[in-house]
């Protein structure tokens, strides 16, 4: 019981986490109807922006203080991350207005190739370290209850409760303020929103910019748990599955769907795995979320597509 | 001057339906054929056969294969590479488990075995499209991925997890030479080039392209999805699962999965992009293109002196190769293919434009 529940907490931390990349794919949708392939890439790309600033500008400006450092490299990256979002909006999105989904899919997919590259390039394709001071210990709770106790890694906790509190941010940002409401406008009907004055371009700079804020937040974190190298855009691949499970439109959707594979993951990986040889995790979440989308092909939250000729 | 139609009267109906209805392109391919079959296997080097000729021509294939699926019929597949693999190792076991089973024929059994697992895969087509799509087809891609690695019965229990052919011959010549080893890629190639080209101009190829163009409106006509979808996706994958085949055999001859991984799944999307979806043409532009730009990349420098190192070239063809997509999706959609066919028509005006 207590390794059962040890398993399934392991499997809720994991999933928070996959939750929160999925958020960024889901927030790019559900602004802008795109559907961005990039956003591993994005994850990777601030996780080793933050990682060498980190390193970099206590030696250029001659300090110590490891807060500092990270404080001053969060702001960089996000910065960064904004003049990014920029830059797509202008160099890439503005020119593919009205096109089909799939076209807007294969140009995050280039998106996606050019910061790869671009990342590694300007960063180095070592391993790195972000250390911003995430607890590494393991807790040991509930010994009174169970026998040995159940053993939570503190870290993951952390990460959780961090991705909480982004998802809730999130949430109100897009339900209660203007902008957010913008977003929802932008979302629905392109050409509407447009006409009652709403300014397209800013409006996917400022959603980029989020799902910017989205990746930063992903890759520091994922980034101190694994250390940032190329590996770390191939976690986004996970967050595929979480993403269509949860419907594409949907944050709780996200939220929910990465709770269920980060669980389903590793509940199959432990009680199923060793009849199929081990490893089944690399695929068991795409093929859970494959079964779930021929019963319902919009997802647990997602919206009804209705076609018309 | 050069080419020019005048004067070229069709006067029958198969003259008016052949693939090259203008003389001067009839003779181009011609030439090309020439070359290709006889002057470069004179001329070429084994280098060249070996880095470019090669992977060029299978790569050219496995892009045809998926520019079905994805330039005829709009299904985006991101999992080129998984059936690639199954057509390898499909075609490795029909080789190694039953006696004297020729060549040829273990590629074909390996492109039908590829068949299956791609209609398997595209029986979500049927419910899901376009991003979904392509999440679905990412699952056969980690599927196939972690099959071939775990499983050791598709790898005849070899305990490297790597697996090896030798001794390939067809109808008693020996494939080892590099020479061979290319004109054998070229003839089948060329076989299926010419089997897509005419496909695609029949009647189940137009379906295709209905269904690309707005599936509800082309149902409303009374094309059936189901079967348009699904033989683009037999189609492609028997192709792609040829491709395989070569792949895997006559250019790498020992292989793991690591060889059919996403990244040639991503590789080749970009070869249809690039070269231009929709068009059998396309696919060798864009295999030629993407073939050749890291080879370039890597000796350019060399030649002024600045030597980059491996790591630095890699990433400046992720940067290329993805900045190249968004220009080609932005300013030419149709890729490669569609300039080529813009210079044709600018050259039978020339030199009077109007």
């Amino acid at each position: 019981m207590g390794f059962f529940l040890e398993t399934l907490f392991g499997g809720l931390m994991a999933g928070m986490l996959y939750s929160l990349i999925a958020l960024g794919f889901v927030l790019i949708y559900k602004a802008s109807g795109v559907f961005n392939f990039a956003q591993g890439a994005m994850v990777l790309f601030a996780a080793l922006a933050m990682a060498r600033f980190a390193e970099w500008i206590p030696k250029w400006l001659g300090f110590e203080s490891l807060l500092l450092a990270n404080l001053l490299a969060f702001i960089v990256a996000m910065a960064l991350m904004i003049v990014l979002a920029w830059l797509i909006e202008r160099l890439c999105l503005s020119k593919l207005v009205n096109q089909e989904g799939i076209t807007l899919l294969m140009a995050t997919l280039g998106i996606s190739y050019f910061l790869d590259g671009l990342g590694q390039t300007l960063f180095g394709n070592d391993i790195y370290s972000i250390n911003v001071g995430m607890p590494k210990d393991p807790a040991m709770i509930l010994e009174g209850t169970f026998e040995g106790g159940l053993l939570i890694s503190k870290e993951d906790l952390v990460a959780a409760l961090i991705s909480a509190a982004l998802v809730l941010a999130l949430a109100l940002f897009f339900q209660k303020t203007a902008t957010g409401r913008a977003l929802r406008a932008v979302a629905d009907d392109h050409q509407a929103a447009q006409s009652i004055g709403i300014p397209l371009n800013r409006i996917w700079v400022i959603v980029w910019s989020v799902a910017g804020f989205a990746a930063l937040v992903a890759g520091i974190i994922w980034g101190s748990k694994l250390g940032v190298q190329f590996s770390l855009s191939l976690v986004a691949l996970k967050a595929l599955p979480v993403v269509i499970l949860g419907g594409l439109t949907s944050v709780p959707g996200a939220i929910l769907g990465g709770l269920i594979i980060g669980v389903g993951e590793k509940l199959s990986e432990i009680y199923l795995g060793s009849f199929f040889g081990g490893g089944i995790e690399i695929w068991f979440a795409y093929v859970l979320a494959l079964g779930f989308l021929l019963v319902r092909p919009q997802g647990l939250f997602g919206e009804k597509i209705i076609d018309r000729v | 001057m050069l080419y020019r139609e005048n004067g070229q009267f069709k006067t029958s109906y198969a003259a008016d339906q052949q693939i090259f209805p203008i003389a001067q392109d009839r003779l181009a391919i011609g030439l090309l054929l020439l070359v290709a079959f006889v002057v470069m296997p004179m001329t070429g080097s084994e280098y060249l056969f070996r880095a470019v000729l090669i992977p060029f021509l299978i790569l050219a294939l496995a892009a045809l294969g998926l520019n079905i699926l994805v330039g005829y019929c709009g299904q985006i597949s991101l999992g080129t590479g998984a059936f690639m693999a199954v057509g390898a190792y499909a075609a490795y076991n029909f080789l190694v488990r039953i006696d004297g089973m020729p060549l040829i024929v273990a590629m074909l059994l390996g492109g039908l075995t590829a068949t299956v697992v791609g209609v398997l895969f595209g029986i979500p087509s049927l419910r899901i499209k376009g991003l979904y799509l392509a999440v679905a087809t990412l699952a056969a891609q980690f599927f196939t991925d972690w099959a071939f690695l775990r499983v050791s019965w598709f790898t005849n229990n070899s305990t490297s997890g790597s697996v090896s052919v030798a001794g390939l011959n067809v109808f008693g010549v020996p494939i080892e030479s590099p020479v061979a080893k290319y004109l054998f890629c070229l003839t089948v190639v060329c076989v299926f080039a010419l089997a897509a080209k005419n496909l695609t101009r029949s009647a189940t190829g137009r379906q295709w392209m209905a269904i690309r163009d707005m599936d509800v409106a082309a149902a409303v006509i009374g094309i059936r999805p189901v079967y348009a979808k699904l033989t683009a996706f037999a189609v492609s994958s028997f192709i792609v699962g040829v491709a395989g085949v070569l792949w895997a055999f006559v250019h790498l001859g020992a292989w793991e999965p690591a060889a059919f991984s996403i990244d040639r799944s991503f590789q080749l999307l970009f070869m249809v992009i690039i070269g231009g979806l929709g068009s059998i043409m396309g696919a060798f532009f864009g295999a030629a293109f993407i073939v050749v730009l890291p080879i370039i990349l890597d000796q350019v420098p060399h030649w002024f002196g600045i030597p980059l190192s491996t790591a630095t070239t890699s990433h400046l063809v992720h940067m290329i190769f993805g900045a190249l997509i968004v220009f080609f999706l932005i300013a030419e959609p149709h890729g490669l293919a569609k300039l080529w066919s813009i210079g044709k028509q600018k050259m039978r005006l020339w030199p009077f434009p109007h």
